[in-house]
């Protein structure tokens, strides 16, 4: 299973080839640049630059870790899953569904008070409805039909959506619920919305 | 050159062009669309903008009440042909690589006096405005109009520039875990409907960076390179970046030397 998925990183352009050039420059060079270009960004924001250890690991491996950073990574983003205090797992998905096609949220001037969009849609198909879709991920079209919708299926899909790399390491997918970029209750929407027979997803 | 030469149909032009529904700026191809109208690309609303530029250029201004026709951007003092399609590069009377726009915000403090702080600050402006470095930017640009792009990469701080900035395209961080490479790396790529260039590419990345800075028709006003930069980075929920900064010159000159040898073809036309 392992090789496959990293045979497909590869062909996602992370090929081990440029590995050797990019090591060129300092990592410490590129951080001090980094910093520089952000010395004047507000106290609240200037953190989201800095790398953590995982993304350090996928950027120095162009998202193709070696076995024993694949198994920190794994270890690691596992850790970070946090689940809502009543534990239900699965909300509502016409409210995702709504929100899965919004791109708003976390930029600089967006307002805080508005619903910030998990934008699924940018990456993947969800129903025959929509084509306004993007293809860096897989289709989910179907996600929840004819399977079981069994515990060991809701939380593998929650912790999916929460942390995309406590299943892949370097997946190309946001780490929503990690990164603080959706809540709990906001991820179990979107589980509700890949799971749910009632969502247009499974239809 | 004449810089003229487009007027005549160019106003009818940018009304047409406007009046395009956005819905089909949406579907694929679009500026192929855009170009079979325009026919000519000298009928640009982007060329308007050039013409600004030229007057900005040449009309003293700022404390010193001078104009900028001395600049150096790297061909020396007051070559401005060809200087674009030869830039980013390094500068002795800096110590560091700078792009076209970085270069040109430095002239009009050394030459008018105006700080570059105040020239960032206002370098982008709103939609359907312009500023004062969009017009300049895009009338240097437009006078290495079809000239091949050539970076030069004989000082080490060249080549040192093109490697961070590489460094920098796969550089993974912020909230959304996304490089530059999650969206630029792939054929065929789309974001929603947007087709996503693959700047790994050199031919995908040649007519891109030669096509820029653009009039960008969503935005109805010219866009320069260091807004491309800032715009994705703000898209890829980054604090705003610096203008002028060492990582938004390193990623252009990564790019940049992608693009090798591509003529260019600034004004353009782009969503
Ligand atoms: C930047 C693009 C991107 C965005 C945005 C994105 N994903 Fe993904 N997603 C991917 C990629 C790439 C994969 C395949 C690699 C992997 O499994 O991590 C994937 C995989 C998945 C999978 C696993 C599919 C399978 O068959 O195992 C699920 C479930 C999923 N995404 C759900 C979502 C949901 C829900 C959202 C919105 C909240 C979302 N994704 C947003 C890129 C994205
Ligand atoms: C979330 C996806 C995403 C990320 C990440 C991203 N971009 Fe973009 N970028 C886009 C989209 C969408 C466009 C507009 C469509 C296009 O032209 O490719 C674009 C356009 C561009 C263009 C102009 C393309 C053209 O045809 O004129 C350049 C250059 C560019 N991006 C560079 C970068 C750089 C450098 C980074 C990293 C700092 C980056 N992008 C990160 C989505 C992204």
């Amino acid at each position: 299973m392992k090789m496959v998925i990293k045979a497909t990183l590869c062909t996602l352009g992370v090929g081990l080839a440029g590995l050797a050039e990019a090591a060129d420059v300092s990592a410490e060079k590129v951080e001090a640049l980094i910093e520089a270009a952000f010395a004047h960004a507000p106290a609240e924001v200037r953190g989201r630059v800095e790398q953590d250890e995982t993304l350090r690991v996928c950027t120095a491996y162009r998202d193709n870790p070696p076995d024993d950073q694949w198994d920190a990574i794994l270890e690691r983003e596992k850790a970070r899953i946090v689940y809502p205090a009543d534990g239900v797992l699965m909300g509502d998905w016409k409210v995702a569904l709504k929100e899965a096609n919004n791109g708003y949220g976390w930029r600089m001037r967006d307002i805080p008070e508005r619903v910030v969009g998990g934008n699924c849609y940018a990456c993947h198909q969800l129903t025959e409805a929509e084509v306004g879709y993007g293809n860096l991920g897989p289709s989910l079209l179907g996600y929840g039909k004819d399977r079981e919708i069994d515990e060991e299926l809701i939380v593998a899909t929650y912790n999916k959506i929460f942390n995309a790399q406590s299943v892949l390491p370097c997946s190309q997918m946001p780490r929503f619920g990690s990164n603080g970029f959706l809540t709990p209750e906001q991820v179990r929407d979107y589980v509700a919305m890949l799971l749910d027979p009632e969502s247009p997803v499974n239809k | 050159m004449s810089l003229t030469r487009y007027a005549g149909a160019a106003a009818f032009m940018a009304v047409a062009l406007l009046a395009v529904p956005l819905a089909a700026q949406e579907e694929g191809g679009e500026l192929v669309q855009y170009h079979a109208m325009l026919a000519d690309r000298f009928a640009n609303p982007g060329w308007f903008f050039v013409d600004r530029g030229e007057a900005l250029w040449k009309t003293p201004a700022g404390p010193k009440n001078a104009t900028l026709e001395a600049c150096d951007l790297g061909l020396g003092p007051g070559v401005v042909e060809g200087a674009y399609a030869q830039l980013p590069r390094y500068f002795a009377d800096v110590d560091r690589v700078m792009d076209a726009e970085t270069r040109i915000a430095w002239c009009r403090q050394e030459l008018q006096g105006i700080p570059f702080e105040e020239t960032a600050k206002k370098a982008f402006s709103k939609n359907r405005e312009t500023s004062e470095m969009q017009d300049l930017v895009i009338y240097i640009a437009a006078m290495s109009d079809e000239m091949p792009i050539a970076m030069p990469t004989a000082h080490p701080k060249e080549q040192e520039a093109i490697e961070l900035g590489k460094a920098l395209f796969y550089r993974r961080a912020s909230m959304l875990d996304y490089s530059c490479a999650t969206c630029h790396s792939n054929d065929g790529a789309r974001i929603r409907l947007q087709k996503l260039s693959n700047l790994e590419d050199p031919k995908q990345a040649g007519p891109v960076v030669a096509s820029w800075p653009t009039y960008r028709v969503s935005h109805e006003t010219v866009r320069t390179m260091q807004h491309r930069m800032w715009d994705c980075m703000w898209q890829m929920r980054f604090p705003d970046v610096a203008y002028g900064s060492d990582v938004t010159v390193a990623l252009i000159s990564y790019l940049t030397h992608m693009a090798e040898g591509e003529p260019m073809a600034s004004p353009s036309l782009k969503r």
